[in-house]
Order: structure tokens, then sequence, then C-alpha cells
């Protein structure tokens, strides 16, 4: 018997969109904030399969890595540094129904403005976006690069001032010098002569030195 | 298109592979092994005395900026591969381009150097 190829990417995208959305349902539904960011790197994966599936496979590779290799770490860093108890913050959880409502029907709304966007004017998305080569002419991680940094030059340099203010707001609000701190001078020792550091003295018997504090370093 | 997911084919498999074994080697656990659960079978046993807090602990801020400061540098890494691969179409604009995107990071990197925010202590 001969397995129909043609439908392995349907049958692999409908897996990984149920993975998707399973897990992103685990992410609210586990009792374990833990649990819930392992879920979330799930959706993650599952996510990158989608994007390969869609020929995008240097965004794949990008949410792989970053998404699953550092910002799923800060998410656990996250959980692990609040001082909550989890169990009773939960019991108070059901008086934010109404706001959490409201912030869900607003993100609702958004999102069937966007899909309505999409289906009604499809052309007019298209027209309005960069031409997309084909995948079989231009892989995708040259595509990105053939615009990024040149027709799209200001968001790309908005993108490196945004991590540069990440950068500073993280070191201004985390950073803090401790005293008390004996810290290796390595220049300090390096340039130390020999003077710095001892003097011969010529002691006459029954007379005591004195010493110089200080001068020894 | 095609010839790009042909490519990653090997990889589904695995991925196949993967999960239906992990699925096979839990189930039989559940399946064939005889279940019969006890208390005392999860209580600490003699020598062992129950915990005193949770095992989740609160730690240092400092990992946090450690972490990241990865993650932004790990993120101007990734800009680097697009630019890399089509440099050689983007030509000078594009060079320039990103010249000045890593400079402007490269001040962060000095503010952060003279910060101390790279020392352990």
């Amino acid at each position: 018997m001969d397995f129909p190829v043609e439908i392995l990417p349907a049958l692999a995208f409908y897996m990984f969109a149920a993975i998707t959305v399973a897990s992103g349902f685990l992410v609210i539904f586990a009792k374990n904030p833990v649990h819930s960011v392992l879920w979330l790197i799930l959706a993650f994966f599952s996510a990158a399969g989608l994007f390969v599936l869609m020929g995008a496979e240097f965004l794949a590779m990008l949410l792989v890595i970053v998404y699953v290799g550092a910002v799923a770490v800060l998410f656990l860093f996250v959980v692990m540094m609040l001082d909550i108890n989890f169990e009773e913050l939960r019991e108070g959880a059901l008086d934010y129904i109404p706001i959490g409502a409201l912030i869900g029907l607003i993100l609702l709304a958004e999102l069937v403005t966007l899909g309505s966007a999409w289906v009604v004017g499809e052309d007019i998305t298209r027209n309005a976006a960069a031409p997309m080569p084909s995948v079989a002419e231009v892989h995708n991680t040259e595509a990105i690069g053939q615009i990024l940094y040149t027709d799209y030059i200001y968001a790309f340099q908005g993108a490196g001032l945004v991590l540069l203010v990440a950068m500073i707001g993280a070191i201004v609000l985390t950073h803090r010098t401790r005293t008390g701190v004996r810290r290796q001078n390595i220049s300090a020792q390096v340039s130390r002569r020999p003077e710095d550091a001892f003097e011969l003295v010529n002691v006459k018997s029954g007379e005591g030195v004195s010493l110089t504090p200080g001068k020894k370093g | 298109m095609e010839s790009l997911l042909v490519q990653y084919l090997p990889i589904l498999i695995f991925l196949g592979i993967a999960i239906v074994l992990s699925v096979i080697f839990v189930g039989a656990a559940v399946l064939v092994a005889k279940q019969a659960p006890d208390d005392e079978k999860l209580s600490a046993y003699e020598c062992g005395f129950d915990a005193f807090e949770e095992s989740r602990n609160q730690f240092d801020v400092r990992f946090y900026l450690v972490a990241i400061l990865f993650i932004i540098f790990d993120l101007e890494v990734a800009f680097l591969f697009p630019w890399a691969v089509s440099l050689g179409e983007i030509g000078v604009y594009g060079f320039w381009s990103m010249m000045i995107f890593l400079g402007v990071l490269t001040v962060g990197f000095v503010y952060e150097w003279k910060k101390g925010a790279l020392e352990w202590e």
C-alpha cells in the first residue's frame, strides 16, 4: 500500500495546531505556575513546527532559540523569584472576573478585526506588505535579510534602540553595587612595586621597631 | 516549498517515534505494573522527616539580570544571520545599517561593563 505523502503537511499542521491550542489551555489551567511555563515551552515548540510548515524556517529556529532558550527561562526566573503563595493567590482570583472578562473581550475584538481585515482585504494586505518571494526561489532567511536592513531600516534601528533601553533599564532596576565586597584589583596587584610593599630596617639590639601604619600596602 | 518540507521529514519521523515510544513506556508502566497505592509509600519513611517549606525557593535578582543581558545579545546575534546571508545583495547601505545597529548596542555594552553589571560581586 502506498502512503499518500501529500497529506503529510496537512497532518503535521493539524497535529502542531492541536498541540499549540491544547498546551495554551494547559498554561492557564495548570495549578503549578512552573508547570504553566513548561506547557508554554511546548506551545512555543509546536508553534515553531507551524512556522516550518509555512516555510518560515528562520522564524521557527528563532522561536526555539529566543523564546524556548531565553524567554521561558526568564519566565521561570520570575515564577521562582516572586514570594507568593500561589494557592492563596488563587482563592481571590474569582474577584477579578469582570476585569479579566473585559480584557478578554478587548483582545477578542482585536483578533476578530484583524481576522476579518485579513479575509476581506486580502489584496490590500498583500499590496501593502513587501512583495514576498516564493520559498522555492529565495529561502526565508535571505528573504528577511533582503528587506529588513534596507527597506525597513527605521523599524530595524528602532529594534536596536528598544534593546538598548531594555539593557539599560534592567541594569538600572536590578543592579546595585554591594559595599564591603573585597574585589580583586588585578592592575593594582601587577603595578605593585617592592618599595611599596616592604622596607628594610636596621634594628639595633635592645631597641624595637616602630611600625608605620599605612606605608606597607 | 515541497523540497523544504521534505528536508524536515526526518525530524517529523523522529518526533513521531519519540512520542510513540514515550507513550508506550508510560502506558506500559500503568497497564502492566501491579498497582497497590498506599499513603505510607509516599510518606517520609523512618529516618526522613516532612519538608519544612516549599521546594520553590526565592533567589537573587542578579540571576535575572544575567539572563536578561544574555537575551539582548542573543537577539543581536539573531539579527546578524539574515544580514550575513544577504549581505551581497543589500550592499553598502545594508552594511552600514547593521553597523549603526551594532554601534547602538555597543553603547549599551560599554555602559554595562563600566557599571559593573557583568561582575558577580
